[in-house]
């Protein structure tokens, strides 16, 4: 396995050697096919499939041209239209081992006493370069370009490799100790073939090694080969790598002896193509060694050099294959040489796999284990989870949010700070020449003025005081200078954890004095942020066609629906809300107050409001809608919304028509005006809503859990009489009077009747202070337009907070036979489990206090526990969905091309586009008439 | 007006035009030009709403249910009323369904019966005859005597009564299900006796426990049966499920009887069945749990399930392990083994789905990395 990790490396190599034939070619597609010889120790290589003629033409093409420009630098920016075609995985033979191996390695020394690499050794140089300036011995490039070469090692003694021991074992058993043959007779093989392939088809690979080995046992030709008739033996496998037949030890050599016998027609048998691998290859007799470059020192600041894992693995490897050689060549006797060989197998393992069950792993010095190859690529921080299948950026930047309801709903406000390190590159030509070049003039400490300019053949230059008169002079077209962002600039605005589309949405950048990310309140939904300290990612697109498809796909008001559901996702919060709710309730302004509102909030056009002093709120709220608007709905308390030819008629606004997720309203205007118009429209509703709130003033006041005396006197009754008839429950189950519920224990049927009543005298309670307490009060407001908080909080202030329930009953739990010490035993009074009858505002008693805080620990459990399970769920389902798009003709395939759904959803039809997914057939034939 | 609605069989879904003729009829009819209109513009704003080629709608459906799952509860038992049965709700529901488990947390069925049952009659016999008995329900007492190795099990007369069941009863039983034993009756209790004599005693206690899951009576694994009163008939909600052998029971409605358990209903009525029961299961929690998600999301995780005509778990063993490529399998979870097995094959990888092409910086197959463009070269 140990090149796995530089196939990527590997392919890229491949590709830039194409590059350079080609390189000025236009759109040629080249399909270039790698093979990769995968496995146990893989290995890539690319086959150029190019004909010596048709590069020869290319390029004197391409001098024609040259001829003609005449240009003083030669553009060296190079396009690759070229893709890995395929991927082949196989075992790698020793023979391509050889071929492909730089270097031998014969000794485990790494540095001489100059601290030069040794020749022969583990860090030979022509392994690849790991220190600044030197040049490859192999292939002449330099650090970073050259991607490291392999070595070897003659192992002096063949060794199993780990990960192979299953399948040398069944061909072990399926075949004859004698001739090599398969056990299955002659005339039987074809037979089996079908039924070989469904295995394999329905359980892979292991699947038919299973089934092979039930056949030979189910013919009973196990014990005598069907072939030459010679007679088999027991193989058993003493973990992790011992083979045993009939307790005799069979060594590697004979193992590899028996695997080389095995015709390629019966290895085919066994799912083993021999084109891509012999089943004698999974015997090693020798060792790639991987580049330097996958294994790189580190120089520590004592001036000591550190080894990587691999390297002092290997080390320990080539050591003891070296004493093994003296010793066989020595004619030690055979004990030594077979621990030894042993000592080789172990550390060959762990070099592999040093997470064997029944090994000892191998440990540093300080006891800590050592990373090795299966290590390296296994598991979340794993090469392919951590490092192919998750990339980093450039161009980001991250830091603390805050609101600023001010810019707009697809803006993001940028600290300068940020502004001036961040780039976009613009490629200089005769017509923006003089503007591009004022940014240079500023230099990068003005804002806003460029960091870099890029010649033509790449060359990045930094601009500075100094370079910034030479830099003037320099440029012509063709140049790039990396300005800095601006107003109006597209960047993509993200916050962890990314769950859904729109936890990546496409901002314009604005410019902002202070230090935190700027966004409007009213996209926090859809990021699922508040401001209590969170963090947002920025990053910035650097070429035109990422702009393109950042502004297309991925910008603030495309994802206005939700495509979960089909409704609105983002629309009013907070402030928003209930400054509205206030607005067109029942408030009414003065002419001039009216259009201070409007002209804050952003309109300069007061034609629509009415001609008369005193103006509505309802007016004011009409003069953002669009005069041909008409929509007819429901509020939160199902009270009738209507608006007609743009005017508020009836009805009031509120959550239930402004906020995310829910009413039609946003939808259809969504569906009539677009989504431009759409998300103008609703930052101009949510400042309305705050420029109303600012005018009116808006705030919570303990007061307003203040209850007059007579709902106070009636709370508490309410709360005495429960409490009686909960004691009569327990006297009537003491009695033995109570009635069970159908398939219920009488327990369980007075727990269900105490727990009803308990929730019944609450609601009750909060009944009382929904008719007692202040309309007007703000804490109200909020309620009721639903912009934060709902009656229960209030009634849980100004009242009472209720039975504290876990898992959906009374709290039970505690020491025997109560809960806490200070009740009775088998006291199953209504305050002894869990009852708090007092209200925020006086504060709980001790006892409550308990309660209540039992109940914010279990969930905070509950959501500590649920956040890994429902993450898990999640990166399954995205793993196995993830192929899944919607094809030319409609149906839905995977990416083998299977059909999953011949037609999506079986209408085809897009839930985003959809409203509340359905297409409104009603509205239409409505419009129709 | 049916005439004109047929020319639009082709253009339009058949759910949108049932809506259509729904909205006219409640109307009280439409003219022939208006309906032209209404049909006519619906096909306008149905081509307009219709998916684009290209679009990821499987992570589009992924999303849409993993991002809610953040948010579902934990708890793992609810008490929907009085009168209903325990069942697993919320998040653990969810992922035992798309785990395709073939145990559940709380298997349950809905028995819906035939008149005259459903109208009550007899209900709570009906009911309780389906319910499982063991021997061990109705032993008072399992006793080995050591000497004889005999198992004698003395008997709930009482119950036995309610129960309607006789000693010849639970001899049948027994004998029938337990091998190599000798049943007598004896009134109160009933004694076995091993028939080889050289029976070991470790056996017989072996044996002891066997007999107390003798199955007596009623339908096996149901452990619960609560008659319901469902609109204006009566239903048998059951803990434990068993469709096959309730199915065949007199007096089921076997048309509407359902159970929760999909792989019951997947070897019973096939796969058409069991993935209309994922959808209504996993819809029906998300319902429970107050979330908007819509069908169509579920709909594409119930096929991606059952499209290979099994249920197949979105598991590493289940739908992840059919992928083509080896390098997506390897990417989601052990992906040695993958590669290994990749290797000993010769697979060929032929890069056509999302997470290779990420691995080597290539344009995805999806959305807009979909189309080709093909050029002429200069001549």
């Amino acid at each position: 396995m140990a090149a796995k990790k530089v196939k990527a490396d590997e392919l890229a190599k491949a590709e830039k050697k194409a590059d350079k034939v080609e390189a000025t070619t236009e759109e040629k597609v080249v399909e270039e096919k790698a093979v990769e010889e995968a496995k146990g120790e893989t290995e890539t290589k690319a086959e150029e499939e190019k004909t010596a003629t048709e590069v020869a033409e290319e390029t004197t093409e391409l001098k024609v041209e040259e001829k003609k420009k005449d240009e003083v630098i030669e553009p060296q920016e190079t396009h690759i239209y070229k893709r890995v075609k395929s991927i082949v995985f196989s075992v790698i033979s020793p023979k391509i081992i050889k071929d492909m191996a730089s270097a031998k390695i014969v000794t485990p020394e790494l540095y001489d006493k100059e601290g030069y690499p040794v020749d022969g050794g583990l860090m030979d140089i022509r392994l690849g370069v790991i220190d600044p300036g030197l040049r490859c011995k192999i292939c002449g490039s330099k650090l970073k370009e050259c991607i490291g070469h392999f070595g070897y090692i003659e192992l002096a003694r063949p060794v199993i490799h780990i990960k192979f021991v299953n399948i040398i074992m069944t061909v072990l058993k399926s075949t004859c100790r004698d001739c090599g043959r398969v056990l299955i007779p002659k005339n039987k093989i074809s037979k089996f073939e079908e039924g070989l392939d469904a295995a394999e088809k329905e359980k892979g690979i292991e699947g038919r090694r299973e089934k092979i080995k039930s056949i030979i046992t189910s013919l009973k030709t196990i014990n005598k080969c069907p072939h030459c008739k010679a007679r088999q033996k027991k193989i058993t496998l003493d973990k992790p790598t011992t083979f045993i037949e009939d307790d005799k030890r069979l060594s590697p050599i004979e193992i590899r002896a028996r695997l080389e016998k095995v015709i390629d027609d019966d290895a085919l048998l066994f799912g083993l193509s021999v084109q891509y691998v012999r089943p004698e290859w999974t015997v090693l007799t020798l060792l790639p060694i991987p580049p330097v470059t996958m294994r790189p020192s580190i120089t520590l600041e004592s001036g000591e050099r550190s080894e990587d894992d691999l390297t002092h693995k290997l080390g320990d490897i080539v050591r003891i294959n070296q004493r093994l050689f003296e010793n066989i060549n020595a004619g030690a006797p055979e004990i030594i040489v077979e621990d030894l060989w042993d000592l080789l197998q172990y550390h060959i393992t762990t070099y592999f796999d040093n997470a064997i069950s029944q090994l000892p792993p191998a440990r540093h010095r300080s006891g800590q284990p050592l990373k090795t190859l299966t290590e390296r690529i296994k598991s979340k921080e794993g090469r392919i989870r951590h490092n192919l299948a998750g990339k980093r950026t450039n161009f980001c930047a991250r830091t603390v949010i805050s609101p600023d309801p001010m810019i707009d709903l697809n803006e993001v406000g940028v600290p300068d700070v940020i502004a001036m390190k961040l780039t976009v590159p613009e490629r200089i030509n005769t017509w923006n020449m003089d503007h591009l070049k004022k940014f240079i003039e500023k230099g990068p400490k003005k804002y806003p003025g460029a960091n870099y300019i890029i010649r033509p053949d790449g060359k990045k230059k930094k601009i500075t005081d100094e370079t910034k008169e030479a830099s003037l002079e320099e440029i012509q077209p063709g140049y790039i200078i990396e300005r800095h962002l601006m107003d109006g600039d597209i960047a993509i605005f993200n916050r962890q954890p990314s769950l859904h589309r729109m936890s990546m949405m496409c901002h314009r950048i604005k410019v902002l004095p202070g230090k935190t990310l700027r966004l409007n309140p009213s996209v926090c939904h859809p990021y699922n942020a508040d401001f209590d300290g969170d963090e947002m990612n920025l990053h910035i697109p650097q070429t035109e066609e990422a702009r393109a498809e950042a502004e297309i796909l991925m910008e603030v008001q495309t994802q206005l629906i939700s495509l979960r559901y089909g409704l609105s996702i983002i629309g009013c919060v907070q402030d928003g809300i209930s400054g509205n709710y206030l607005l067109t309730k029942d408030m009414t302004l003065t002419k001039n107050e009216a259009i201070d509102l409007l002209a804050s909030v952003g309109m300069d056009n007061f034609s629509r409001l009415p001609r008369k002093e005193k103006i509505d709120g309802k007016e004011v709220f009409s003069a953002l809608i669009p005069e041909d608007f008409n929509f007819t709905g429901k509020t939160r308390e199902d009270e009738e919304v209507a608006i007609k030819n743009g005017q508020l008629v009836e009805g009031y606004m509120d959550r239930a028509n402004l906020g995310e997720g829910s009413g039609l309203l946003l939808r259809n205007i969504h569906k009539k005006y677009g989504k431009d118009f759409t998300i103008d429209l609703l930052g101009k509703i949510f400042r309305l809503g705050i420029e109303v709130l600012l005018k009116v003033g808006f705030t919570c006041a303990v007061s307003d859990t203040d209850l007059p005396e007579n709902a106070n006197l009636k709370v508490k009754e309410i709360l005495n009489n429960t409490k009686k008839e909960v004691d009569n429950l327990i006297g009537m189950y003491k009695d033995n009077k109570l009635e069970s519920f159908p398939g219920k224990t009488l327990e369980e049927s007075l727990e269900l009747r105490i727990l009803e009543t308990l929730n019944k005298a609450r609601n009750e309670t909060g009944e009382i202070v929904t008719s007692f307490a202040d309309k007007k009060s703000h804490t109200m407001v909020m309620a009721k337009s639903g912009a934060r908080g709902n009656l229960l909080n209030l009634a849980q202030m100004a009242a009472c907070v209720g039975q504290q329930a876990m898992r959906g009953k009374r709290i039970e739990k505690g020491f025997a036979g109560r809960t806490i010490s200070a009740f009775k035993k088998h006291d199953l009074g209504p305050e002894a489990r869990g009852f708090i009858s007092e209200k925020f505002k006086t504060g709980l008693t001790p006892t409550e206090f308990f309660f209540g805080a039992m109940t914010g620990r279990d969930s905070l459990m509950d959501t500590a526990l649920r956040t890994p399970k429902s993450g898990y769920l999640y990166r399954r389902l995205s793993n196995a969905l993830q192929d899944l798009r919607v094809n030319h003709d409609g149906s839905v395939r995977d990416a083998s091309n299977k059909v999953i759904q011949f037609s999506y959803g079986e209408d085809g039809m897009d839930v985003s586009k959809s409203e509340k997914g359905f297409l409104n057939v009603k509205r239409i034939i409505k419009s129709v008439g | 007006m049916d005439k004109l609605m047929n020319e639009y069989t082709d253009r339009l879904p058949k759910k949108i035009l049932e809506d259509i003729q729904d909205y006219v009829d409640k109307k009280g009819g439409i003219n022939q030009a208006k309906l032209k209109k209404v049909l006519d513009n619906t096909v306008v704003e149905y081509e307009n709403a219709r998916i684009h080629p290209g679009e990821a709608v499987g992570v589009i459906s992924a999303e849409s249910i993993g991002e809610p799952g953040t948010q579902m509860t934990l708890n793992t038992f609810h008490f929907a009323g009085v009168a209903e049965m325990n069942v697993t709700l919320g998040l653990p529901r969810i992922i035992e369904i798309l785990d395709g488990r073939k145990n559940l947390q709380t298997p349950a069925m809905e028995i819906y019966l035939n008149a005259p049952y459903s109208k009550g009659k007899d209900i709570k016999e009906f009911a309780l005859s389906l319910k499982e008995t063991k021997l061990s329900d109705i032993a008072l007492e399992f006793s080995i005597s050591l000497v004889e190795s005999e198992i004698e099990v003395k008997l709930d007369k009482e119950k036995m009564k309610s129960l309607g069941l006789t000693n010849s009863h639970l001899v049948n039983g027994v004998s029938k299900q337990i091998k190599g034993f000798n049943v007598k009756d004896k009134k109160d209790s009933i004694l076995l006796r091993s028939r080889s004599k050289e029976e070991s005693l470790n056996e017989v206690y072996k044996a002891k426990e066997k007999i107390k899951d003798v199955h007596i009576k009623g339908v096996k694994t149901i452990s619960q049966v609560l008659p319901v009163k469902r609109g204006d008939e009566y239903i048998i909600m059951t803990a434990g499920s068993n469709l096959s052998e309730v199915l065949q029971l007199e007096g089921v409605d076997a048309y509407r009887t359902t159970t929760n358990n999909i792989f019951e209903i997947w070897e019973v009525l096939g796969i058409e069945a069991a993935r209309q029961a994922i959808i209504d299961e996993v819809f029906k929690v998300i319902q429970n749990q107050g979330f908007n998600i819509d069908i169509r999301h579920i709909m594409l995780v119930a096929d991606t399930i059952c499209v290979s005509g099994n249920i197949r778990g979105i598991t590493r063993y289940g739908v992840v392990s059919e992928k083509a490529s080896a390098l997506a399998r390897a990417s989601f979870e052990t992906p040695i083994k993958h590669i290994i097995n990749a290797a000993l094959v010769g697979e060929v990888d032929e890069l056509n789905s999302v997470v290779e092409n990420v691995m080597l910086n290539q344009p995805v197959p999806i959305g807009t990395g979909v189309p080709d463009l093909v050029m002429k070269s200069k001549k």
